[in-house]
């Protein structure tokens, strides 16, 4: 390896991996009835907020009443998609055994069908986490997001496409899971899509025919401000979760991988290239949950099926433990990391910034110390 | 039944499910109260009585999807005991033309589910249920002598039986012989006494194994007292259900005498399983979950379970079905039967499946 994962000794990288594992064992002996009356109670409040907001829609004809509306309808696709979807299908409830809380059956508001994006973001974005050419989150196949990527005239487009897929963004991860990138390339066939395809048409109809037409039709003569409000929030959610996820693995001094050098890797190698690969964003405890608790990422990305609400009590052992070994913990307020990844976005638009992977350095006493 | 619904409603119904796309309209039904869904079957504790010091007995009102039982058969009974569901199987004691279900359950010290029911469960409380399942049950049109013979809080199902009976007036010969510890331990005793004045054919006949009186029969199961209770057993159709040494017993007499063939169990207490665990060789792979693990000689269950997997499951003791999955390829001895099947694509209860060498489970 040639990044930073190889300021520490091996010794010191298995070391780092036991530490890790030791909280994670802890966690998992330790969960219980509070964190399924947690889930549970996030469950009422997004079902509570979804049929307010319908609700309110019926009254859509006064502003304030369509404003708020489409706020309760927002928060509550936003919680279903975050603090609920994302995390029940990373299987952080499956040991309760309950079938809605279940990884396999959860399916969530959004086109994207769940068994699709389980496949896509469970299985390939987190086990080949920033390895370049591997990991497909790496701009979703239409970004330059890494400098290492290679730099061509369609990428000057880079600011506008970002633009198109935080507006469309649930459509963007509905059409991610086709890879229509490989099929380009010829690595991936028509025929091994039919299926993906199949669940993609039907989620998507289910979805569009309850959002533009069956909510419309009921409110009669409201039929457009409903489409309208529906729309709206449909496109708050999508901002917003482009938004947390773009922060989660595209801020500057995030570092990303080639195949050659995370074969063979050990669990504590693993470990490091979460944390290397991932982002975190700072924050109250309301927008920890509306982010799905993705504003910690890294520790996401170190225990993807712990159920998130740990990941804030655990965040500051996890960080000592990254001083302790003088490595970075990539975090920061909201706009911090936002304007860190619009900045990349535009830089990597330009041919004269495409320069191979340069992992970030770290202050060598840091390095001493952990030694 | 589908049938008998108003068109219209079954309109308003899939209009209601399209709209609650993609939760459906029981997870929003069940906020308000856990027992308008639809798809789902759930029970209401309505009665809670002690017949015992270590039973409890439930009288369980289920929501409209619940279809009914035959008498002897089993329901899966799912609690949430610290954030985890636990299913377990249990008889309903009552008749099978009684709407209501009635449970008793006797606490097992060992065991989570049955301490759960019996401390925790009060008048309010809901249960998750299944539909009526198992083999156990009397045939129709119904035989002309039937023995009833049950051990414990194996009496549930074969209490079923003889409620169902009664309820149909039933005029064959009918001996109902129930063995407990004592006269304490005795369950539905009153009732029992009951029905024997109802029911001209019926006659009751209690045995206890820990007491030298009080009992119409006294020590445990014999050929004699068979005789005793039931001189033309051997004319009868006989359901038996209890525990294991009980069960043993039976069979032995039965099998001795010929006639095994009228001679129906149900199981409750686990089998005795004998498992391998020095000499198993192989891996172990749970493709759905890309784990795999070094074949401990365990069953399949067992070995998902510390792999880290959690898989559905209810009984564990090859009862009912819950865990069924499909094994890809390899081969699997029944550790109740101690058959080996290699088959591809084949069903398998992961709960008392042993892999013999490598084995692929599509969990």
């Amino acid at each position: 390896m040639t990044g930073l994962q190889d300021k520490l000794t091996p010794q010191q990288v298995e070391d780092f991996g036991r530490e890790l594992d030791e909280i994670r064992q802890r966690i998992v002996a330790d969960l219980g009835q509070v964190d399924v009356d947690y889930i549970h109670n996030v469950i009422k409040t997004q079902r509570a907020l979804e049929v307010a907001g319908r609700g309110l829609l019926f009254a859509g004809f006064f502003p304030p009443a369509w404003v708020a509306g489409v706020a309760a309808l927002s928060v509550a696709k936003i919680l279903d998609n975050m603090e609920i979807g994302h995390n029940v299908m990373h299987g952080q409830y499956d040991w309760t055994r309950d079938p809605a809380l279940s990884s396999q059956q959860f399916e969530w508001d959004t086109v994207a069908p769940s068994e699709n994006w389980r496949h896509s973001h469970n299985y390939i974005h987190h086990t080949y986490t920033n390895i370049l050419d591997k990991d497909r989150d790496i701009g979703y196949g239409i970004l330059r997001m890494d400098p290492a990527q290679k730099w061509n005239p369609y990428y000057l487009g880079n600011p506008v496409y970002a633009t198109l897929l935080a507006l469309f963004f649930q459509w963007g991860v509905m059409l991610h899971d086709l890879e229509v990138d490989r099929v380009a390339k010829g690595e991936r066939t028509w025929a091994e899509n039919k299926p993906v395809l199949r669940k993609i048409v039907r989620k998507a109809g289910r979805q569009v025919g309850k959002d533009y037409v069956l909510f419309p039709l009921l409110t009669g003569p409201l039929a457009p401000l409903t489409f309208l409000g529906n729309a709206t929030a449909n496109l708050t959610r999508n901002l917003w979760a482009f938004s947390i996820i773009f922060c989660g693995h595209f801020p500057a001094d995030v570092e990303s991988f080639t195949e050659e050098e995370t074969e063979n890797e050990s669990r504590g190698q693993w470990y490091l290239r979460q944390i290397l690969g991932s982002a975190n964003i700072t924050g109250g405890k309301l927008f920890h949950v509306m982010t799905g608790n993705l504003s910690h990422q890294i520790e996401h990305h170190l225990f993807p099926d712990i159920p998130a609400r740990r990941y804030p009590e655990i965040a500051g052992e996890v960080r000592a433990i990254c001083e302790k070994y003088g490595l970075p913990y990539n975090t920061g307020p909201l706009h911090k990391q936002l304007f860190s990844v619009a900045k990349k976005i535009v830089k990597l638009a330009l041919p004269w910034n495409g320069e191979p992977r340069t992992p970030a350095t770290v202050e060598s006493d840091k390095t001493l110390r952990a030694a | 039944m589908t049938a008998l619904v108003p068109r219209r409603a079954r309109r308003l119904a899939s209009l209601a499910e399209a709209l609650l796309t993609p939760h459906g309209m029981d997870r929003y039904l069940e906020l308000v109260d856990p027992m308008l869904v639809r798809r789902e079957i759930r029970g209401l504790v309505t009665g809670v009585r002690r017949q015992t010091p270590d039973t409890v007995t439930l009288t369980v009102r289920p929501s409209r999807a619940w279809r009914g039982h035959l008498a002897g058969q089993y329901v899966r009974v799912t609690v949430e005991i610290d954030g985890v569901r636990r299913t377990r199987c249990y008889s309903p004691a009552g008749s099978e033309h009684d709407g209501t279900l009635e449970l008793t359950i006797k606490a097992d010290p060992q065991g989570l589910v049955s301490r759960h029911l019996n401390r925790t469960v009060t008048l309010g409380s809901v249960l998750g249920l299944s539909t009526a399942d198992g083999e156990f049950t009397l045939p129709s049109p119904r035989p002309r002598r039937i023995l009833l013979l049950s051990g414990g809080s194996g009496i549930t199902p074969v209490l079923s039986m003889l409620r169902t009976l009664a309820a149909e007036k039933y005029e064959g010969d009918l001996v109902f012989l129930h063995y407990s510890n004592g006269a304490e331990d005795a369950l539905y005793r009153t009732e029992l006494a009951d029905l024997a004045r109802r029911l001209p054919g019926l006659r009751v006949v209690h045995a206890f194994t820990h007491a030298k009186t009080g009992g119409d029969l006294h020590g445990f199961f014999s050929k004699e007292h068979l005789a005793e209770a039931a001189p033309w057993y051997p004319d009868a159709e006989t359901f038996l259900c209890g525990p294991k040494p009980l069960m043993d017993s039976v069979r032995e007499v039965f099998e001795a005498d010929g006639i095994g063939a009228h001679l129906h169990t149900e199981e409750f207490a686990p089998p005795a399983l004998t498992f391998d665990t020095e000499n198993a060789e192989g891996q172990v792979r749970f493709a759905r979950s890309g784990r795999e693990v070094a074949n401990s000689g365990k069953p399949l269950l067992e070995q998902a379970e510390e792999a880290g997997l959690s898989p559905e499951h209810g009984c564990r003791m090859g009862i009912c079905f819950s865990c069924t999955q499909i094994k890809t390829s390899g081969c699997v001895r029944n550790a109740k039967t101690g058959e080996t099947s290699s088959e591809e694509n084949e069903e398998i209860q992961l709960c008392i499946s042993v892999p013999v060498g490598d084995v692929e489970i599509n969990a």
